[in-house]
């Protein structure tokens, strides 16, 4: 057992407060989850169950998308570890801050490693370097935002059982992907990433077990990373 | 693959890459390229799955204003680039999408 000594405490609700203004952000997001994710299929306690074992948001969208439209588990799989790839780069910053903690906290707080975690925990460290106890402030930050987004899939669940079949409410899914794609295209490499995996999963979407998605979200990966690399070449002239 | 098996592995993965450079801490490096590669994750990975969604409709590439599913996609592409917001983007797509359906 552990003791509450004042500065666990201090660092830990010093985090639920740095996370609080990100929370305005993921409930209303959470909901749309568990509204969609109904409408595309899965049960209720699948869809809640999902918040909590995966606990990604935006691969939940894709992978509750993904069973909407019958993908093999395998491809769903791996289309959740592409989407949530960047949680390494996550995992390689924060390593340095946490090394001395035993396997049991590296592993809570692992689990706890979300974008909206990350980000306000990081700053924090940058900010403040390690002090002792410093990891109550991931835990903190990561425990109000696994409560929220718990609660409001929970409550979407709720709301989206209420709407009938006929308003179409499967087609926010791509609504929401749309919302959330088009804020990145910030310059050509992206704009031509987005079309040419666009084009290929059009060109591809025959082929069997979904495997259009993956050959179109890898070309698209590689299209962005081969342009970007080719205008830094040029110097950024144009 | 049993939905329960998908999420369990879903799970496992992310849980994995959040762990992974934790436990490896220097022992292993993010290549640069990578890390370069990342950043083009989301526009890829959603557009495959929104293009079909808006341009085909069952399995068949359909560009006609009889799409109501690409008119009220495109109508909601722009309102996402003026808005930069998802709630408003979602019921102006769905408003639209609705529209278009009782007109036709």
């Amino acid at each position: 057992m552990f003791t509450l000594s004042n500065e666990k405490v201090r660092h830990f609700w010093a985090g639920v407060r740095a996370e609080l203004p990100l929370l305005v952000g993921v409930f209303p997001f959470g909901m749309i989850y568990g509204a969609l994710a109904l409408s595309a299929g899965l049960s209720k306690s699948a869809a809640q169950m999902m918040s909590s074992i995966v606990f990604a948001g935006s691969s939940q969208f894709v992978a509750a998308q993904l069973i909407h439209e019958s993908a093999p588990g395998l491809v769903i799989v791996l289309t959740i570890a592409v989407v949530n790839l960047r949680h390494m780069l996550y995992s390689a910053s924060l390593a340095p801050y946490i090394a001395s903690l035993s396997t049991r906290w590296k592993t809570l707080l692992a689990y706890l490693l979300t974008d909206e975690a990350y980000a306000p925990t990081i700053l924090h460290y940058e900010r403040n370097g390690v002090q002792p106890f410093g990891h109550w402030f991931l835990l903190g930050a990561g425990l109000a935002l696994w409560s929220t987004w718990q609660a409001s899939t929970a409550l979407g669940i709720f709301l989206g059982a209420a709407i009938p079949d006929s308003w179409s409410l499967d087609f926010a899914l791509p609504l929401t992907f749309i919302a959330m794609v088009v804020p990145v295209l910030k310059g050509r490499p992206y704009i031509a990433a987005a079309l040419s995996a666009g084009t290929v999963a059009l060109i591809a979407h025959a082929l069997p077990f979904k495997l259009g998605l993956i050959l179109a979200a890898l070309t698209g990966i590689a299209v962005g990373t081969v342009l970007e690399g080719w205008e830094a070449r040029k110097g950024g002239a144009l | 693959m049993n939905i329960w098996l998908v999420m369990i592995f879903g799970g496992l993965v992310t849980f994995g890459m959040r762990f992974s450079l934790i436990y490896l801490f220097g022992r292993f490096q993010v290549p640069e390229t990578m890390r370069r590669a990342l950043h083009y994750v989301p526009p890829a990975v959603l557009s495959a799955i929104i293009f079909p969604e808006l341009f085909l409709s069952d399995g068949v590439l359909d560009v006609s204003l009889s799409n109501t599913r690409l008119l009220a996609g495109l109508a909601a592409i722009l309102t996402a680039w003026f808005s930069r917001n998802t709630l408003i983007t979602i019921v102006a797509g769905m408003a639209i999408l609705l529209t278009l359906q009782y007109w036709m």
